[in-house]
């Protein structure tokens, strides 16, 4: 291949790359009021959202890091040092050509432009703030199916977006939460009509710029009776010295005999705190399936969730998570049984290397007066150093008699054996360490779409080429 | 034609010596069987070989066409033309047949090369026809599962599809019952040929039978202490290896070696 050099070259960079670029939208550093009213003002926002946003941060300002369950690293994080909102303050480009130059760089780097030509029916790119491109393909657009950014559809519409907005994770669900109530920003709005069934999935992509910056991006998706869509997103930010905040709510409302497939693939460089709420409500029927990769942060919370709302609705969590060295994956599931056969299946694996540490978070909940309420709960994980660290904490709680749930867990290493057997194959010891973690997570990567299980792929070789040494 | 030279080797581990002065050369085209009663060092002289990371060389050097691989780290040797079968194949949960012998072809490959992965199957087929596999047996995780026959058999088809220039099969006969030994042997003896040198290692005589070698070489405490020809292994089905222990007393050369008994 001709184009061999540059590839690896970008490979080894990740998303380690940046460029110096003049946001003429700055809500400075800090958070007050008058920061929240910046943003309203900037994005020219109707009096509700100031109103939702001041009260949400009133709520952020009372709420205490949750650090009595908790890591500690939390405290790390200045909120004072933050910057907020910055953005360039054009509208989003529905032309690639018309993306400016550094910032089309920048995405044509990380593959944005090409994935869309090759497999994608529609994409949005968030560059710190707000979104720069955003391009729904005109078959799709045409079915009636609504994509675009959290700013216009809460004002182009209102009708559907007022309905949903902060119904699944209400701003006081936690301190980040209300974070991101109060100061949200760019993220997808998403309607499917019912029935329709969306062939090819949407794409998100979210990249952060800017140093000591926090992107805060809000998305809401609303699959309506009977309508499928399968939504991707990636993230990746410099490696800067200081911390950078990421810290998103999505919310998805699958309506009865609706498909939601929600893919996260994120690559966060290791200054990162990422404080992501996510969580589905599935109505009669409905199935919602979060497929959750977290590679990189220093400190990763995640635990998509699904509200088991209507009878037979069905809630999948699969998750991989790497904590590689000094890093901390702190993720897991929430099944929350509302109503009678509904069923839920979460699957974890997780792998630390060096002193990486991956907890293992779930929370399953089924009341007592339901019946026929199945649970499944998986978690896997892989130490691949003397010094690296993994904790499951698995609360399920499943009361009443017609309602069954089955747990399992495994702690496995990789042997010094099955590195030898690799190696007298001719494998590097990294090569061998890699071919033995993608043999662990190998079942799960297969649901993956296929352009997302290569990367992962790639994202995990690049971790373990460096744990060996 | 490349070769292998084994000079005064000493091994060690955990600080205990198994290896105590070995000698043994072969080449390329040449079929060379180790035999020997059990703890005399073979498996040993296998993993040294290969570079197992427990055992440490405490004297004496191994030799590949005249260039020391002492320092180099398995992988490396591997990729030089250095291949083991092993007694006990590991199981690698995850990764299936095909993507692992992908991968180490891919690793013989000089940097930035492609394996074609039209050619690779087209190979694996071929040798997996050879050896009388079952297609399905790609797709299967690496041992994982699989019976001891399996197993061996599995080391012969990486063997094929690597293509070393030398092989030592360590005790590839043991845990295997007759037919699945004539299979196994049968593999050996289709790839045997000039651009292949083996060093067969066993226990057993009854292998020979399938995998007739030019050479044999007895091993006891840690040294090879009679070589010949094919003859040899016979005469050791009916001596057995008792007569070693007896010499030992009465060979001064190798008496410290009586105390292991």
């Amino acid at each position: 291949m001709s184009t061999a050099n540059n590839t690896i070259e970008i490979d080894r960079s990740v998303g380690d790359f940046h460029f110096d670029i003049k946001s003429a939208r700055d809500a400075g550093t800090g958070l007050t009021e008058s920061t929240i009213d910046y943003i309203v003002d900037a994005k020219q926002e109707p009096d509700w959202i100031r109103e939702f946003r001041k009260n949400a941060f009133q709520i952020f300002k009372d709420k205490p890091l949750p650090t009595h369950w908790a890591s500690h690293e939390l405290d790390a994080i200045d909120f004072d040092k933050i910057r907020y909102y910055l953005a360039s303050g054009e509208a989003a480009k529905r032309s690639w050509e018309e993306v400016p130059d550094e910032i089309k760089q920048t995405f044509e780097r990380l593959g944005i432009p090409e994935s869309e030509r090759k497999f994608l029916a529609g994409v949005e790119a968030q560059f710190d703030s707000e979104a720069v491109y955003s391009n729904i393909k005109k078959a799709v657009s045409d079915q009636g199916v609504i994509f675009v950014g959290s700013t216009e559809g809460l004002k182009q519409h209102p009708e559907i977006f007022r309905k949903w907005f902060g119904k699944v994770i209400p701003t006081g669900d936690n301190k980040f939460s209300a974070l991101n109530s109060a100061v949200f920003s760019g993220g997808s709005f998403i309607y499917v009509p019912p029935g329709v069934k969306v062939k090819h999935p949407l794409q998100a992509y979210f990249r952060i710029n800017a140093e000591n910056f926090g992107q805060f991006e809000r998305t809401l998706i609303i699959a309506d009776e009977g309508a499928e869509l399968m939504y991707m997103e990636g993230c990746t930010a410099p490696k800067f010295t200081t911390a950078t905040l990421h810290s998103a709510v999505v919310e998805l409302v699958a309506m009865p005999g609706a498909k939601i497939q929600y893919v996260t693939v994120q690559n966060w460089s290791p200054n990162v705190f990422n404080l992501v709420t996510k969580r589905g409500m599935a109505m009669e029927e409905a199935e919602i399936k979060w497929i959750d990769c977290n590679i990189g942060s220093r400190l990763t919370m995640k635990y998509p969730g699904v509200v088991l709302k209507g009878r037979k609705a069905r809630g999948e969590v699969i998750s991989i998570a790497l904590a590689g060295d000094g890093q901390h994956q702190d993720t897991g599931a929430k099944m929350i049984h509302a109503a009678d056969e509904t069923t839920s299946n979460i699957v974890s694996k997780s792998i630390s290397v060096g002193k990486g540490r991956a907890t293992y978070r779930g929370l399953v909940h089924v009341p007592k007066h339901l019946k026929g309420c199945k649970n499944n709960t998986e978690c896997d994980a892989l130490l691949i150093n003397a010094h690296s660290r993994t904790d499951t904490y698995p609360a399920i709680t499943v009361r009443g008699t017609g309602n069954a749930t089955q747990h399992e867990a495994s702690v496995s290493q990789i042997s010094a054996e099955q590195i030898f057997y690799m190696q007298q194959r001719g494998l590097s010891e990294g090569q061998a360490m890699s071919l033995a973690v993608n043999g662990f997570v190998n079942d799960l990567v297969r649901q993956f779409p296929m352009e997302y299980s290569v990367e992962l792929k790639r994202l995990i070789d690049l971790e373990m080429e460096g744990s060996v040494g | 034609m490349s070769s292998i030279s084994v000079q005064n080797l000493h091994a060690s581990i955990n600080g205990q010596e198994i290896l105590r002065g070995l000698d043994i050369a072969f080449s390329q085209g040449e079929v060379h069987a180790v035999m020997g009663p059990n703890g005399s060092g073979k498996s040993t002289l296998a993993k040294v070989m290969a570079g197992h990371p427990d055992y440490e060389v405490t004297e004496g050097d191994i030799f590949l066409d005249g260039e020391s691989i002492l320092e180099m780290e398995p992988d490396e040797r591997a990729r030089r033309g250095l291949f083991m079968a092993f007694q006990y194949p590991v199981e690698i949960p995850g990764v299936s047949n095909a993507n692992f012998l992908r991968a180490a072809l891919q690793a013989k490959l000089p940097q930035g090369e492609e394996l074609d992965a039209t050619d690779f199957y087209h190979r694996l087929y071929e040798k997996m026809d050879l050896l009388e596999m079952r297609r399905e047996f790609t797709a299967r995780s690496v041992n994982e599962g699989f019976s001891g026959g399996e197993k061996k058999r599995n080391e012969i088809l990486q063997l094929a599809i690597l293509e070393p220039a030398f092989a030592v099969l360590d005790e590839t006969d043991s845990g295997l019952d007759i037919d699945a030994l004539k299979v196994v042997a049968n593999g050996v003896n289709k790839l045997r040929g000039p651009k292949l040198g083996v060093l067969l290692i066993t226990h057993y005589q009854r292998l020979l039978n399938y995998i007739v070698p030019d050479f044999v070489h007895v091993m006891h405490a840690g040294k090879i202490v009679l070589s010949g020809g094919k003859e040899l292994a016979l005469e050791l089905e009916s001596k057995g290896y008792d007569w070693l222990k007896e010499e030992d007393a009465e060979t001064p050369a190798i008496s410290h070696a009586a105390v292991t008994k």
